[in-house]
């Protein structure tokens, strides 16, 4: 066994601009993730049936497939059907939205179940309206508690983003692949890459921590 | 001021509230008593519409409220309500507390509604606590801050459903006698009590209800000393 870090110096910034590309895409997919799936957790939470039984659908579709498998049904069977030729960047973005906001809205109805049920009558008594005790009262206190879930559930997407190297995207798992088989030694760029996945995940976990904390404030 | 004819909750084939007519009127204390299950909680539900009454009318200055097109918001606004544990918005301070409802609902502008909760929370004398968070508050504590949430919203009723059953027992005064100076401004209020002494000093009228009937109504003199009915005898035999 010999390593031999030297050859990929070159290729660094090349790979450094992967992290760049992995977390722009990343955070858009988290952002995409959070909004539906707080949509779609409200959704769950209503007394419409049809509401409940699409968003419930919906979770169970996305849930129940694999990842990868609906990466490249956006990727190579939307452009088919639709003649529209999608960029690796949306699809990726809308796979891994589509799918984080099935798990999220999840996460999101569990805590929105979890917070007591005197907290809403206390509201409903005062005659703040469903929207504001949502927004004020209710998503507040779940959201506070379900932060450790959720950012587990942001570390995984974080994770398995390394998925959409194959269709292409110049994320940063793609670049290493590249470099690797540009220099024909495929250890060193995959370790480097690890070491960065690494890195940012554990920035992520400090970050977590940190609002975590800021939210305590009230306990 | 508010009106409550033939009226009948259920929940599934469980029939909760039989047939219920009574009437409060401006400025009146009513102390509802009975035993557990009987229906007291519920009753002060069906009021401010948190539970939706099967059958009857409730009429609020002159305003069906149990028509099915009613703002439910509207008539809340007028009536508050103070529960057994308190309720508070933990991840508000004591003063966001206050001052929520009158924001949000009420669009009372910021430095008013300030300025109205500050002279609440004083009030209830906890004017040290402004930006405490309700975890670092006592029961006692808790309970007056829920008193002038529920004020802050300028009701013209208040509901109390056993305000002081969650407390320690040093701590039930304290908020006993809140509401007995809130008594005294001349509130319209209608407390689900256990504590009888407070029934008899404060109220000016008394409900006995039992097994979802009202079965005993009048002055609390009277009800105490010499109850009408068999059912309340034996009731307040086993409290008092
Ligand atoms: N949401 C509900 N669904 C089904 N049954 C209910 C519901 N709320 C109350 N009940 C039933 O209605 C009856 C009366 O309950 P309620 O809470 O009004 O009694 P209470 O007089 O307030 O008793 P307590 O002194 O214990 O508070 C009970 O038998 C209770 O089980
Ligand atoms: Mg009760």
């Amino acid at each position: 066994m010999n390593l031999d870090f030297s050859q990929i110096v070159p290729y660094i910034p090349f790979m450094l601009e992967g992290i760049w590309v992995t977390l722009k895409f990343v955070s858009v997919c988290i952002v995409v993730g959070f909004i539906l799936g707080t949509l779609l957790a409200l959704c769950k939470i209503t007394k419409i049936p049809l509401l409940k039984w699409l968003a419930d659908a919906y979770t169970s579709i996305f849930r129940g497939t694999p990842l990868i498998l609906q990466l490249m049904i956006i990727y190579f069977a939307v452009p088919q059907l639709t003649g529209y030729d999608i960029s690796a960047f949306l699809s990726a973005v809308l796979a891994f939205g589509l799918n984080s906001a099935a798990y999220v809205s999840e996460i999101i109805r569990a805590g929105i179940l979890a917070v007591d049920k005197g907290q809403t009558e206390a509201a409903q008594a005062l005659g703040v309206s469903y929207k504001q005790m949502m927004k004020d009262i209710i998503l507040p206190q779940a959201l506070k508690n379900i932060l450790p879930a959720l950012m587990n559930e942001f570390i995984t997407l974080t994770k398995e983003s390394a998925i959409v190297s194959v269709i292409g995207y110049l994320d940063l798992m793609r670049r290493a692949q590249i470099v690797g088989a540009d220099i024909y030694r495929n250890f060193e760029p995959l370790l480097f890459a690890g070491l960065i996945y690494w890195v940012m995940v554990y920035i992520l976990t400090m970050l977590g921590k940190v609002v975590e904390r800021r939210l305590r404030v009230s306990d | 001021m508010i009106e409550v004819a033939n009226l009948v909750k259920s929940f599934g084939n469980n029939t909760v509230l039989e047939n219920i007519s009574t009437s409060f009127q401006q400025g009146e204390v009513v102390a509802i008593i009975g035993p557990s299950g009987s229906g007291k909680s519920t009753f002060l539900r069906c009021l401010n519409l948190l539970e939706q009454p099967s059958l009857g009318n409730i009429t609020v200055n002159e305003e069906e409220i149990t028509l099915k097109e009613v703002n439910k918001i509207k008539v809340r606004k007028q009536i508050g309500m103070v529960f057994q544990h308190f309720h508070l918005f933990p991840h508000m301070t004591v003063l966001e507390n206050v001052t929520y409802a009158p924001l949000k609902v009420r669009n009372v502008k910021k430095s008013e509604a300030q300025s109205l909760a500050k002279q609440l929370i004083d009030k209830v004398g906890l004017t040290d606590k402004l930006d405490t968070y309700p975890n670092q508050l006592s029961g006692g504590q808790k309970q007056r801050v829920a008193i002038a949430r529920a004020l802050a919203m300028d009701p013209e009723v208040m509901l109390f459903d056993e305000p002081t059953s969650a407390l320690d027992p040093e701590m039930v005064k304290e908020v006993l006698d809140v509401m007995k100076d809130l008594a005294q401004t001349g509130m319209t209020m209608i407390v689900v009590t256990h504590e009888m002494n407070f029934a008899k000093e404060v109220a000016d009228r008394i409900l006995f209800l039992d097994e979802g009937k009202l079965i005993e109504e009048g002055d609390p003199i009277l009800f105490f000393s010499n109850p009408k009915t068999q059912r309340a005898k034996q009731f307040l035999d086993k409290i008092l």
